[in-house]
């Protein structure tokens, strides 16, 4: 709170409280209109299938954040949407749009489900970071690879992060059916389940585990690196242009392959913590969809790291509230995902609407 | 587009005509009961400094602006023109400072699709037919084959032109055309336009910075100052000294800033170097240059001859395919560190494509250099109260007129844009600064105190590589020169034995 309040003072010396916020709210107002339009898209979607959108929007309410129990599950769903959201945002600072955070969620998840077996006798203060060290690294790679492809090589990284991430479920798919498989799994073919001591447990007097705590400090380490560090700075030039970047002398290299691994390396986090605090065994569910939630959190939030915590507790809601949704007025589980993808497209839409509204741009009226 | 019952407007080029044009936003008035005449067939140049009014004035013609107040007679009848398509169904066209074709396109396509009337399934016999009696009717032509991305810069202009004319256009806007040409493009494409005029095909309205071109090519004048229109005239009537004077407001003296100081050691050293030009085809091979402290090293060429790759080298953006080049003796492969340690700075063209991150604020941009320093230490954690202070600081020193300093850099003139560039890079310790078109479509006060800047710089012992496609500026600033034609240097001479024939000579390669 004090930074952002001796930010303001900073503005407010130059240029007047009123004209740093017109030009902040650019940011808030358009992605909220976004996701409004999404909203009402979806109403009228629901409308044609005679239902009424008003009692989803009060099942949501209820079964997102309508009660203690229904907070706590929300929050558990948040946990790995923050870190997938961080595997998208990262990157964007340096203008790339990766967007297979799915496969490094993945992948960290088997790494650490691999591990926790030799691991199983060793103290948990110690096996528990090593696997999520391992975690990390494994997810940091899977990423960090789109983003070499891209620098040294000119690959298209939002392609190649999405085909690696099918290659990283193929993969995951592989090991667990196969060399990692618990003989014991019979229908779901999984890694041997973690020992009681590997598993990750609740934040204190939540129902919430540890990951939500682990996810909200990656959102403000996040900000803080790229708001006040001179990595974040110098990736930040390389993002609005990168010629100007070389010209400046900045390791763009550098710059790209670090800030897609550490985005990655969030990602593996994800996968972590959905193993050792909620499945206790790596197998097929890992792969659920979170790296694709995360995909729109991040642009809801305009990449913000700051921002990314409000809106992926809202996304959470949704995700959380889509089994009373589904129950009470009778409609498929899909119908969360028709919504996710009618608010991706109205934020897709919006990112035309940047820039040309003069009122948060206050350097025009002066003109 | 035209109206019922409305009689066709006249063949031929068009008379343009704006009768107190005002046009406010907010409370700045932009532009201040303006009136300008263009008769038909005739070529009038409109002169005036960064945010005189020039844009403001071409855009409520075109359509994009509508006017406070005040009135607009196309062809002598008033017309209220809604928008640019509007405009452009008139005959009103506009060529920019900028080339609007698409790259990856040929010439015949790029043509076709500006129409548009461009058909979904386009009858290449057909079209083609057309256009090569078109091109046959005009009086300078580009080849309908060539991809448009490797046509110069002056061919793309052509086609720009040519372009309106294909479109019907009988009123011609040019904003600035020859600010990416070299000078003999200019003269060309200028000739070509003038003659246009004269045969009565078009009426053209041209902003410009340069007085030669209006002596050269205009018949009438108009210059804006601060939104008013405080000058028009024949051209044949005036001096250049009297449209400076009309322009800046008072006479000003262009004398370039004296020289002064000693010529030291040497600080940069190219030796040998070769490094693939743009084309992937040919190779840039320098032998050898030197430039030394406290001179500036000027390096003229025709456009396309390399030096955009040496710049690239320089700037660690070409890798190098063989040859060494070094600063102060030491190795020098354009690193931040190594640029830091050595105090070496750039001012590329187009700073705000090339220096500058267009979103990102005044103040940020003009931190680039310095975000990762605290003195002579490197810094980890970022200071925007820091920045903040050097950022105002700067933008005081170096006179950088902006109304948000926390607003983005793109909403600067370009002036301003470069302005901001320099405070940036030449502020502190520089033992070389390499430079390449640094006054490129600037106007006529900022080009003074840009290239003042530059020499006091060099004054102060700054060795100083200058590329610059502008021969009066490489001569006007250089104490040596060197020509570079086809990726070698061809010729060196130093200022005061340099003659602007043998130069020219040499700029065309057939020495």
């Amino acid at each position: 709170m004090a930074v952002a309040e001796s930010l303001m003072q900073g503005s407010a010396r130059s240029e007047g409280l009123r004209d740093t916020l017109a030009r902040r709210a650019e940011a808030v107002v358009i992605p909220a209109l976004a996701l409004l339009a999404g909203l009402v898209v979806f109403g009228l979607f629901l409308l044609t299938q005679g239902k009424s959108p008003f009692s989803f929007l009060y099942y949501v309410w209820q079964g997102a954040y309508g009660s203690a129990f229904s907070w706590q599950n929300t929050l558990s769903r948040a946990a790995p949407l923050l870190m997938a959201a961080l595997c998208v945002a990262l990157p964007a600072r340096l203008g790339l749009v990766v967007i297979g955070g799915e496969g490094a969620i993945v992948l960290g998840g088997v790494a650490a489900g691999a591990l926790a077996g030799p691991l199983a006798g060793v103290t948990p203060v110690i096996a528990l970071p090593l696997l999520a060290l391992a975690a990390m690294i494994v997810g940091g790679a899977w990423i960090g690879a789109s983003g070499a492809l891209r620098f040294y090589r000119g690959v298209n990284e939002t392609i190649a992060s999405l085909l690696l991430s099918y290659i990283a479920i193929a993969l995951m798919n592989h090991l667990v059916e196969g060399p990692l498989r618990d003989p014991a799994s019979l229908n779901k073919p999984s890694t041997a389940p973690l020992v009681e001591g590997l598993r990750v447990g609740n934040l204190p007097g939540m129902e919430v585990h540890w990951g939500l705590l682990f996810g909200i400090i990656g959102c403000v380490v996040s900000w803080v690196l790229i708001e006040r560090t001179s990595w974040g700075f110098g990736a930040r030039i390389a993002g609005a242009n990168v010629k100007a970047a070389q010209v400046q002398g900045l390791p763009v290299g550098r710059l790209v392959i670090g800030f897609t691994a550490l985005g990655g390396a969030f990602a593996g986090l994800a996968g972590f913590f959905e193993v050792t605090a909620i499945h206790g065994t790596a197998n097929a569910s890992l792969a659920a969809g979170y790296g694709y939630t995360g995909i729109l959190i991040a642009f809801l939030a305009r990449h913000n790291p700051l921002a990314i915590l409000p809106v992926a507790l809202l996304l959470a809601g949704f995700d959380a509230s889509s089994g009373l949704v589904q129950r009470r007025m009778d409609l498929p589980d899909a119908a969360v995902v028709v919504l996710q993808g009618f608010v991706f497209m109205a934020i897709l839409i919006s990112e035309t609407l940047y820039g040309r509204f003069d009122i948060f741009h206050p350097e025009r009226r002066a003109r | 587009m035209s109206i019922i019952g409305e009689e066709p407007l006249p063949p031929g080029a068009l008379e343009v005509e704006t009768l107190g044009m005002t046009m406010r936003f907010g409370a700045f008035t932009a532009l201040d009961d303006v009136s300008i005449r263009v008769a038909p067939g005739s070529f009038h140049a409109l002169l005036g400094e960064n945010g005189a009014g020039k844009s403001t004035l071409v855009k409520c013609i075109m359509g994009f602006y509508h006017a406070t107040s005040g009135e607009l007679l196309v062809g002598g009848r008033e017309a209220r023109i809604a928008d640019p398509r509007h405009a452009h169904a008139m005959g009103l066209g506009m060529v920019y400072q900028h080339f609007t074709l698409v790259p990856s396109l040929t010439v015949a396509e790029n043509l076709v699709i500006s129409r548009k009337d461009a058909p979904a399934v386009i009858d290449w016999g057909k079209e083609r037919a057309g256009l090569d009696a078109f091109m046959q009717s005009m009086p300078f032509r580009v080849p309908l084959d060539q991809t448009v991305a490797r046509l110069a810069a002056g061919e793309k202009q052509k086609l720009e032109i040519l372009k309106q004319l294909y479109l019907g256009r009988r009123f011609l806007i040019l904003d600035e055309p020859t600010s990416v040409l070299t000078p003999d493009e200019a003269d060309e494409v200028l000739g070509h336009v003038r003659a246009l005029c004269e045969a009565g095909e078009i009426s053209v309205l041209m902003i410009t910075h340069k007085f030669r071109e209006v002596t050269a090519f205009a018949d009438e004048v108009s210059v804006l100052r601060r939104g008013k229109l405080v000058g028009q005239g024949k051209v044949a009537d005036l001096t250049h000294a009297q449209m400076a004077a009309m322009m800046i407001g008072a006479e000003k003296d262009t004398t370039p800033a004296p020289r002064s100081g000693t010529t030291g050691a040497p600080v940069l050293e190219i030796d040998g170097i070769r490094a693939l030009d743009r084309s992937g085809l040919k190779e840039i091979d320098i032998r050898s240059l030197t430039v030394r402290a406290g001179e500036i090293v000027g390096i003229a060429g025709i456009s396309g001859n390399g030096q955009m790759e040496l710049m690239e080298v320089l700037t660690g953006q070409r890798p190098l395919m063989a040859g060494a080049i070094k600063v102060e003796g030491a190795p020098y492969s354009a690193t931040r560190a190594e640029a830091q340690r050595l105090a070496v700075r750039y001012l590329p063209e187009e700073p705000l494509r090339n220096a500058c991150a267009g979103r990102m604020s005044v103040i940020e941009n003009i931190a680039f250099r310095s975000f990762d320093r605290k003195g002579d230490s490197p810094r980890f954690w970022t200071s925007g109260k820091e920045m903040r202070a050097r950022g105002t600081e700067l933008i005081a020193a170096f006179k950088v007129k902006v109304a948000a300093p926390d607003g983005p850099i793109a909403a600067l003139s370009g002036g301003n844009v470069q302005r901001a560039v320099l405070a940036r890079e030449l502020t502190g310790a520089v033992r070389l600064l390499v430079i390449s078109n640094p006054c490129f479509g600037l106007d006529f006060s900022a080009v003074a105190e840009i290239r003042a800047r530059i020499m006091a710089a060099r004054n102060a012992g700054t060795a100083v590589l200058l590329m610059s496609e502008d021969l009066d500026e490489v001569m006007e600033l250089s104490d040596r020169i060197v020509v570079m034609s086809e990726g070698r240097i061809s010729y060196e001479v130093t200022a005061a034995q340099a003659s602007l024939a043998e130069i020219g000579h040499h700029m065309g390669g057939h020495a």
